[in-house]
């Protein structure tokens, strides 16, 4: 047993609004840069939809993640290594920009300084990258926003595979949405460190954060198809692929991500996971699919366990990680109530960001009588998503575990409503999806309140003990490589230019 | 004439080698973030392609043949029984086929470099400046062919190498002597080379002395540790 560390996140779809205040926050924080405009290290999604870039979830398109070879090997989907590097010279499974979208802004500044004229003036777009006018901005980070395009477009979602009769739900009675933010997913068994040719793509051992070292990064970009969740993205200025860094400069001090700490909806919850290092290999290889969720179960440890104490404290994890293992919320809601799920297990990279699968209006609610149930609970069958679409999603098509946990969070509802309404404990409906009453006291403090001291528990990294400051004297602090230079001199022998200076391309206004 | 000779032949090659290992040795150390391959595939992907393909095995052939052609000693030659109007004819064969396929790539690229809009927004001056000193290079070098063709006894390549293989050996005065009496169409594409050698370290073609050849052998997860225990 090999006891490792990791911060994991769960995201409660049931209360995401879709505000994208994630988003913005991150985008604000660390890719407000020329070069990224396009990149969202979060980003939320209206599903059912292609989502950002097009079509990321079809792997038969994209190639991303990992598969099972004939020898029950496991392998990229891009390819093995010397495929990987025969297609250096051009990657054809990396995406376009217009796949994403290409970057745009408006001219506001006319706004301000148009002529006397007839018409009202307006801010048209330009082009990021090209500084020319756009006539038509034709996609964007978010164009499906809440079930935009048309239901044609849209129904290219890989998650309706297998969904009976897709084509109702096109209708404007029968459509259903959820949102999904999404973010790197600092998977156990990442495909972007694998595929990186240069390795300059690792995972930390203290923390599990996957990052890119961008001093050693040479812009080969097979990460960018490697990775099935396309949460790495090429920075077309620097010429280096970036991603989400899980904020961890916050996360060391122990505070939430910037995603997590503005999300208004409180649905972001991250906690430390403690796994065994020596399984995952033979986890990610596992034969069936459908197995995969269970599997990376299987790879967490339970921090109550005295021998995996133990052997934490072996490999040198410090007893605040192990106090904060043990008040983990992700380890609750993953392990205990089992009420998150990964997303899309069916890549092999097993996911550390979780999500708890969002519940929705009963159809045909008007003829409440018609509506199966099953004592309080409905029957999931007659809920407004269609569980198979979720379960490809969350558990690479396995029902099971998606009604067990959308039965939890109802029974949880159904009980704290007899509670609080009828001053009864029905412990029936506990019984049925097999919960105590402690523990739904306690879902209902995590899920329902959900306090900032409950939903963020990440104890802070050693760093005072760790680093000898007296080596860290003098030297610089967050720099974008190339040491200490900050860019400042315009002339560079070697053309290099500073990230963080943006040049904005100027326009001629025609009339 | 001499005088240049000795300048342009037995001077230069050793300020331009001096260059390219000093530049890229200080640009290694101090600009890591600079180090890169610059790859524009995001903004174009049809023609890159096609181009990128085409140049890139064009010129790995023209690369290893130009050094594999002009530093095997002589002797070894002779002791594998290669004679050299042989080695000539090989070397126009094989110099012909692979700077024909890259001059179809090099002419793909700077069509795309030039005319795509985006990607001629998102370049820098060098960019084109070394796609063009590329360019002027490869065609140096095709004419070259048509210029041995007109002796093929592989006397005039002797002397090349043995230019090359005298000043790989500070052989100085022996490679100006050996180089004097050649064709100028040789002494320009010498020149352009040297001169691209000089250009190396600060254009994006360090790319290729990160040639990733140890992500074959490499496992495929890498795990840091932030602080040493």
């Amino acid at each position: 047993m090999k006891v490792r560390a990791q911060i994991g996140m769960v995201l409660n779809l049931d209360k995401c609004i879709g505000c994208h205040t994630c988003s913005i926050t991150c985008k604000n924080v660390w890719t407000s840069r020329e070069g990224v405009e396009y990149a969202w290290f979060n980003n939320v999604e209206t599903k059912p939809g292609i989502g950002f870039p097009k079509e990321w979830e079809n792997q038969e398109k994209w190639n991303g993640g990992w598969k099972r070879d004939a020898n029950g090997k496991l392998q990229l989907k891009i390819g093995g290594k010397l495929r990987v590097l025969a297609n250096i010279f051009a990657n054809p499974d990396l995406p376009e920009i217009d796949d994403y979208y290409e970057p745009f802004d408006f001219d506001y500044q006319y706004l301000h300084n148009a002529p006397d004229k007839k018409h009202q003036p307006v801010a048209r777009p330009r082009s990021l990258i090209t500084g020319q006018r756009m006539e038509k901005i034709e996609w964007g980070p978010n164009w499906e926003e809440i079930l935009g395009t048309e239901f044609e477009k849209r129904k290219a979602d890989k998650n309706f595979d297998d969904v009976v009769q897709k084509d109702i739900y096109g209708q404007f009675e029968k459509t259903f949405m959820m949102y999904l933010p999404r973010l790197c997913e600092h998977c156990l068994n990442p495909a972007c460190v694998a595929a990186c040719p240069s390795g300059a793509i690792y995972k930390r051992e203290e923390d599990g954060i996957v990052l890119i070292d961008q001093e050693k990064c040479r812009g080969w970009r097979m990460c960018v198809s490697a990775c099935p969740y396309k949460k790495i993205y090429y920075n077309w200025k620097s010429g280096k692929s970036e991603k989400c860094i899980f904020c961890f400069p916050r996360i060391e001090a122990g505070q939430p991500t910037v995603c997590s700490e503005t999300c208004v909806g409180r649905i972001r919850y991250l906690g430390v996971l403690l796994y065994d290092a020596d399984k995952i290999e033979a986890a990610a290889m596992t034969p069936n699919e459908k197995d995969l969720y269970q599997s990376q179960i299987d790879l967490f440890l339970d921090p109550e366990d005295p021998q995996v104490i133990e052997a934490a404290r072996k490999e040198g994890i410090s007893d605040n990680w192990i106090k904060a293992a043990q008040r983990s919320p992700v380890y609750k809601m993953a392990m205990d109530w089992k009420v998150a799920l990964p997303l899309h297990p069916e890549y092999r990279t097993l996911p550390m960001v979780w999500y708890v699968p969002p519940l929705s209006p009963i159809q045909t609610a008007a003829q409440a009588g018609h509506v199966g149930m099953n004592g309080v609970i409905p029957d999931l069958k007659s809920l407004r998503i269609p569980l198979r679409y979720l379960a490809n999603l969350l558990t690479a098509g396995d029902e099971k575990p998606v009604e067990r946990a959308l039965e939890r969070m109802i029974a949880m509802r159904a009980f704290k409503r007899s509670q609080q309404v009828d001053g009864v404990e029905d412990l029936d409906v506990l019984q049925q999806v097999g919960l105590t009453a402690v523990q739904v006291e306690e879902m209902y403090r995590y899920m329902a309140l959900a306090n900032y001291e409950d939903r963020f528990v990440i104890p802070s990294s050693h760093t005072t003990y760790a680093e000898n400051a007296y080596d860290l004297k003098s030297s610089c602090g967050f720099s974008f490589g190339n040491g200490c230079g900050d860019g400042n001199n315009s002339v560079n022998l070697f053309g290099s230019q500073s990230a963080g200076v943006r040049q904005v391309i100027p326009v001629v206004v025609e009339e | 004439m001499s005088y240049f000779n000795t300048l342009a032949f037995g001077v230069y090659p050793y300020v331009a080698m001096a260059i390219l290992f000093i530049g890229s040795w200080i640009r290694y150390d101090r600009e890591q973030y600079s180090w890169k391959a610059s790859s524009s595939q995001l903004l174009e992907k049809e023609k890159l392609r096609m181009g990128s393909i085409l140049f890139h095995v064009g010129v790995l052939g023209i690369f290893f043949g130009h050094l594999f052609g002009l530093l095997t000693p002589v002797e070894i030659w002779h002791a594998i029984g290669v004679t050299a109007p042989m080695k000539q004819l090989v070397a126009m064969g094989a110099g012909g086929l692979f700077g024909l396929i890259c001059f179809i790539g090099l002419t793909i690229l700077i069509q795309r470099r030039l005319f795509n809009p985006r990607i001629r927004a998102t370049s820098k001056k060098m960019d084109i400046v070394i796609l063009f000193l590329l360019y002027a290079q490869l065609i140096l070098g095709l004419i070259s062919i048509g210029v041995s063709a007109g002796h093929l006894d592989g006397h005039e390549m002797m002397k090349l190498m043995m230019w090359a293989q005298n000043i790989m050996t500070l052989d100085l005065v022996d490679a100006v002597e050996n180089i004097s009496s050649v064709h100028w169409i040789f002494k320009m594409h010498i020149m352009l080379g040297m001169t691209l050698f000089v250009v190396f370290p600060f254009s994006r073609l360090v790319h290729m002395l990160s040639a990733p050849v140890q992500y074959v052998t490499r496992q495929h997860q890498i795990v840091r540790k932030r602080f040493a225990r």
